[in-house]
């Protein structure tokens, strides 16, 4: 009889690892950028899409996960869809219920979860072909990923552009504003999440050898 | 590759669906007094903040406690006309959907009012506005000082109208501008504000200056205006004199 694997060994944990770093769905593989860009003004719609994105990834994974064996690979597609796409209406539903304002904010892009292709990409690459607790790690991880990068680019594009950090307003009890500093605009509009995204992926290549590309 | 039968596929596929619209049609139902609540929430917000109350919620801990006491105390009266100013005795004026009233041939429209009483006892009156706006539906409350004809307060908002532009209506920057201002004017014509481009004259008692960038907005406000306010005219001549 095989030996059972331990719920954290390594190859689990890397799972979890992997992408937030090394094979991240935004700075690396360059997935789920749109959303990324849309809903990273303000910390707090960022931080409550990255925490649907994992709900919302995390189950579908393990439900696709469970049902492997059993689904057409002819309709798998739609399969998918089917359980992302339950999901994303399960959380939109709870979000109008309970987080009202939030909900507001994000307003489409709740909805617009289904069509990130991260979770898709996730689903078939990995929970058609792995176990459950794998398929639910994986999930965790990738979302966490994605989630990780929206918080960052949302964090700086909040601060710099409108000197709040969850609308608390840092930089007018710090009293900068009395020194003649202005909120840069620019910083609220859509670019400006890109030029953000794309300093992180240039300081993140620069510190990790195993990104940089080959000629 | 494991094969699977079309009659296999069928029947997963039928089973799946099922599942899911139960599962879904299950949890809107559980969750639907929830959102209906939220709705009526942020309704009541709009109404309370036409008149100046409840503008600066960040002090408040339990919103919507706040909301509904506020309500309570200030919002005294309601009722519902028609376009010749005649009662709708058995219409809720908070249940009317303006969307679907503005839809109705004019006449056959419910037009809701709003009274709020200041400390004073003179009496508000706040009304209700919905229109299209450039990507979405924009709405708003306006309220009118005794004279049925000078702004008390007005708020409006957008569901997606574009940040930095449009968006603007909803700041209270741009709203104050119509504090003081007049619908009729001194012949007793019924004028509404017009939404000037390149600036109003500050001493035109009707009108206020548009959203730069945000023309198509600025004019869906004013058409809003009209349409919706226009509907109440009769009423209004009625109760000034």
């Amino acid at each position: 009889m095989k030996e059972r694997e331990p719920l954290f060994s390594t190859k689990n944990l890397n799972l979890l690892r992997d992408p937030l770093n090394d094979s991240n769905p935004i700075t690396v593989q360059v997935l789920g950028i749109c959303s990324a860009l849309a809903v990273t003004v303000k910390l707090k719609p960022s931080v409550v899409l990255a925490i649907s994105v994992v709900a919302v990834m995390a189950v579908s994974n393990v439900v696709i996960s469970l049902l492997r064996k059993s689904i057409p690979p002819r309709i798998r597609i739609i399969v998918q869809l089917t359980v992302i796409a339950t999901m994303v209406i399960l959380v939109d539903e709870i979000l109008q219920a309970f987080a009202y304002d939030v909900s507001k904010q994000l307003s489409v892009f709740v909805g617009l979860i289904i069509t990130n292709c991260i979770i898709m990409g996730r689903l078939e690459a990995f929970a058609l072909a792995n176990k459950p607790w794998p398929a639910f790690l994986d999930g965790v991880g990738n979302a966490a990923g994605y989630g990780l990068i929206l918080i960052i680019v949302a964090f700086f594009r909040e601060l710099l552009g409108s000197g709040t950090i969850w609308d608390y307003p840092l930089f007018e009890k710090l009293g900068i504003f009395t020194t003649g500093y202005v909120n840069n605009g620019l910083m609220i509009l859509p670019p400006m999440a890109l030029i953000t995204v794309g300093i992180i992926i240039w300081i993140q290549r620069a510190r990790n050898r195993k990104l940089i590309e080959e000629k | 590759m494991k094969r699977f039968s079309n009659t296999y596929i069928f029947i997963f596929s039928t089973v799946m669906v099922m599942l899911v619209a139960t599962l879904l049609s299950f949890v809107a139902e559980q969750l639907k007094p929830f959102q209906e609540k939220n709705v009526e929430i942020e309704k009541k917000l709009d109404i309370l903040r036409s008149v100046g109350i409840a503008r600066d919620l960040d002090e408040v801990k339990d919103k919507d406690t706040f909301v509904e006491e506020a309500y309570e105390v200030n919002i005294t009266k309601s009722f519902t006309i028609d376009a010749s100013g005649a009662l709708k005795e058995d219409v809720d004026a908070f249940r009317v959907n303006l969307k679907a009233e503005l839809a109705r041939a004019p006449e056959e429209r419910s037009l809701p009012v709003f009274i709020f009483v200041e400390e004073d006892g003179t009496e508000i009156y706040i009304l209700p506005l919905q229109g299209k706006g450039l990507w979405g539906p924009i709405w708003g409350y306006i309220s009118l000082q005794e004279d049925m004809s000078t702004i008390y307060g007005a708020i409006f908002a957008h569901a997606k109208e574009t940040p930095g532009l449009g968006a603007e209506i909803n700041t209270e920057w741009y709203q104050s501008q119509y504090l003081g201002k007049k619908i009729f004017d001194d012949a007793g014509k019924f004028t509404s504000i017009r939404v000037v481009k390149g600036g109003a004259d500050p001493a035109d008692p009707h009108a206020v200056d548009a959203i730069s960038g945000g023309t198509i907005t600025s004019v869906a406000l004013q058409e809003m205006m009209e349409e919706c306010l226009g509907n109440y005219e009769t009423f209004f001549k009625n109760k000034s004199n």
